[in-house]
């Protein structure tokens, strides 16, 4: 199993009443509030985080990368892993993921391969298409995600793989001259794992590119049919899919007490959470959805019990404390519900097992903090993560028989001889 | 969402390659109607008082939901291209149009390109040119609902304000705002709802009789547009309301019809 670390280093110093004053939403917090002496200490120590997480035997680091927003400082991701890429030795530079439809992909291609280069073959990159307030970020046509994320996949690929010299003339990118000189090291190319928030046109992509596909902190049963589903697509196209192919991000968070796990636990819902990464608006900019997906949402806004909640907070005239008791309540039901892990590590891996036995992940990443945490307590975190948590998950993985994508090759299983895939999640979420 | 569903009806042609939705409703000559943004807001007053004397066309643009997309529109100069070649295929050259807001952007390139195609302009608030002081309002970053609700200055005592776009958000109603918006985007997504060369290839379009009509207080294209497409377009003759937003023929109706009527009789 590939066990790795995360945090989307925040700007943890925004007053929590601020991103609810702006209706609820990280995205679009003045940045007045952005004071540059707090930015550069959490920048450096954010890095210094991943240095120690290597220490503790972590088998990767995952970047991760939003724009113009307090919810994650590292807005350019390549800068912090080309660092990365010199100041540590082994691990794998996990980066889930550059949003391919905002880059210049040429450029993109060049910037990872020096990645690779520097650090010695230990790059993973990651694509996505950005969530919708990255494409208002870098004014970039929503309308054009998914085609732009599609062409941008296929062209770093091929100025990767294809001796240049070489034209391109496509629909969204025009290259006279592509003849990339500093090429990945790993070959053909680096593995790819594609993170995402289980969109079904995704999860059908990975399936046929036979990318390892990472579910990032998604409710388990909507994650279950997911895997469900990129199994069948593999079959389809010939291949048994297994642990290699999966992997889950997991809010987790552990400290010498439960009282103490507990205090730190709600910096995950910290002015709302993922749940308040952007205001509507700008989460489904025009375009960005599918027709599918628009209908879907089409339902969610117009219905009275969901729909005048969202239009609530879009309208921004909130009661700060209702707002903050509603935060406290989700934060209790996120935990019962397992998207967030607050405990000792005895307890926190409980659940854990529970998450590898039903989901068979070969990927877990552990989100160690989010919101106000000192440099302290999330030292103390991953201290306790690398030396208590981690050595009992590689035990499970070996028991469970969970390989990660660098022990087995993602997309190379044969299917049984009867052309039936085998199951692929766990027997107790099957029972389910 | 029409008033009085006797008044028009809606048919699906084969046109510029593709199929053409559009509505039909009125007796006499023909008057192009093309829509804003947002879609068609419905058959409203102004489109009854019109087809009083005029046959109306109303096409729901290529990709705005009930036409399908197509795939070669790629800015407002194609889709006046498209227009261009429906008015050819259906033989209605010259004919007269009307234009409200991204609607009225396009009838603007149309003449720019060839004013021979129409007889006489109505622009309603047009967008297609960079604002000298301000700004139009960004449909890309707000809701459909916030962008439908800054378009008309005085709600409370507009009221076919509540009859826009059928009254209520239902699911479909929401769908087809996101067609709109995706669609929108598509062609008009920078420089935002402008082009820079329309207004120099304006200048010296002559013999095309022009009606620009604004609401004083519009909140989506400042009223600073109109007297660029004043001086650009020669002999335009422009009415301002006061008291009145981006949406004249809602909000001024009854003085809205009048003067169209007139103007194109």
């Amino acid at each position: 199993m590939h066990i790795m670390s995360f945090s989307e280093r925040a700007y943890i110093h925004v007053p929590e009443d601020e991103i609810i004053n702006n209706g609820s939403s990280y995205f679009g917090v003045p940045n007045t509030f952005f004071d540059p002496q707090k930015g550069s200490k959490l920048l450096n120590e954010y890095l210094d985080e991943r240095v120690y997480a290597e220490e503790l035997g972590f088998d990767g680091v995952m970047l991760n990368e939003h724009h113009q927003t307090p919810f994650c400082m590292g807005s350019v991701m390549d800068v912090e892993a080309a660092i990365l890429a010199r100041i540590t030795k082994k691990v794998k530079i996990v980066l889930l993921g550059n949003p391919l439809p905002v880059a210049d992909p040429l450029r993109l291609a060049e910037e990872l391969s020096m990645i690779d280069m520097i650090s010695g073959g230990r790059l993973v990159p990651g694509w996505v298409r950005g969530a919708g307030s990255e494409q208002i970020a870098n004014n970039i046509n929503p309308a054009f995600n998914r085609e732009r994320f599609n062409e941008a996949h296929d062209f770093i690929i091929q100025a990767w793989t294809k001796p240049g010299p070489w034209r391109y003339e496509g629909k969204h990118y025009h290259y006279r001259f592509v003849n990339p000189w500093v090429l990945p090291l790993q070959k053909p190319h680096p593995q790819i794992w594609i993170p995402g928030l289980i969109s079904p046109e995704t999860v059908v992509w990975c399936a046929k590119h036979r990318y390892p596909y990472v579910a990032l902190g998604t409710n388990l049963e909507p994650t279950l049919e997911m895997v469900n589903l990129y199994a069948d697509v593999a079959a389809q196209e010939g291949y048994q899919a297994g642990p290699e192919n999966f992997g889950y991000l997991q809010n987790v968070v552990v400290a010498e007490t439960e009282e103490k796990a507990q205090e730190l636990g709600r910096g995950f819902v910290y002015g709302g959470g993922f749940g308040a990464f952007a205001r509507p608006e700008w989460m489904f900019p025009p375009g960005y959805n599918s027709k599918e997906a628009t209908k879907r949402l089409a339902k969610a806004f117009t219905d009275p019990r969901t729909g005048t909640e969202i239009i609530r907070y879009t309208q921004g005239a909130v009661d700060i404390e209702e707002v903050k008791r509603s935060i406290d309540k989700n934060y209790i039901s996120a935990q019962e519900n397992g998207l967030i892990i607050a405990g000792t590590p005895k307890t926190v891996l409980k659940r854990i097992r529970y998450m590898l036995e039903t989901l068979r992940p070969g990927i877990f990443g552990t989100w160690y903090h989010h919101g106000p945490m000192s440099f302290e307590d999330r030292k103390t975190c991953l201290r306790l993560l690398g030396q208590e948590v981690l050595p009992a998950m590689r035990e499970m993985a070996k028991e469970l028989d969970l390989p990660g994508p660098y022990e087995q090759k993602p997309g190379i299983r044969p299917l049984p001889a009867s052309g039936q895939r085998n199951p692929v999640v766990g027997l107790a979420a099957m029972a389910a | 969402m029409a008033t009085n569903p006797q008044e028009w009806r809606e048919e699906t042609v084969r046109v510029a390659g593709t199929d053409l939705t559009l509505l039909q409703g009125g007796t006499g000559k023909p008057l192009l109607v093309l829509n804003e943004e947002l879609g068609h807001p419905g058959w409203l007053r102004w489109h009854s008082e019109l087809a009083r004397s005029r046959t109306l066309l109303i096409p729901h643009h290529p990709g705005f939901g009930k036409s399908p997309r197509v795939e070669w529109v790629s800015n407002i100069r194609d889709l006046a291209g498209f227009y261009a070649r429906v008015l050819r295929e259906r033989q209605l050259r010259p004919v007269d149009v009307i234009g409200f807001s991204l609607g009225g952007w396009i009838a603007a390139e149309m003449a720019a390109c060839d004013a021979a195609q129409f007889r006489r302009m109505v622009l309603v608030a047009p967008t297609g040119i960079r604002p000298p002081a301000g700004d139009i309002m960004d449909l890309f970053i707000v809701t459909a609902r916030a962008y439908l609700d800054a378009s008309v200055h005085d709600i409370p005592n507009t009221p076919e304000f509540a009859k826009l776009y059928g009254g209520e958000q239902t699911p479909e109603q929401f769908e087809a705002w996101e067609d709109a918006r995706a669609e929108t985007a598509r062609v008009a997504w920078q420089p935002y709802m402008f082009n820079p060369s329309l207004g120099p290839l304006l200048e010296g379009v002559v013999g095309l009789p022009t009606l620009l009509i604004w609401g004083k207080q519009d909140k989506v294209v400042p009223v600073s547009v109109a007297e660029v497409y004043k001086k650009s377009i020669a002999g335009s003759e422009l009415v301002v309301f006061d008291g009145c937003g981006h949406r004249p023929e809602v909000e001024k109706q009854a003085e809205f019809s009048e003067r169209v009527r007139r103007f194109l009789a």
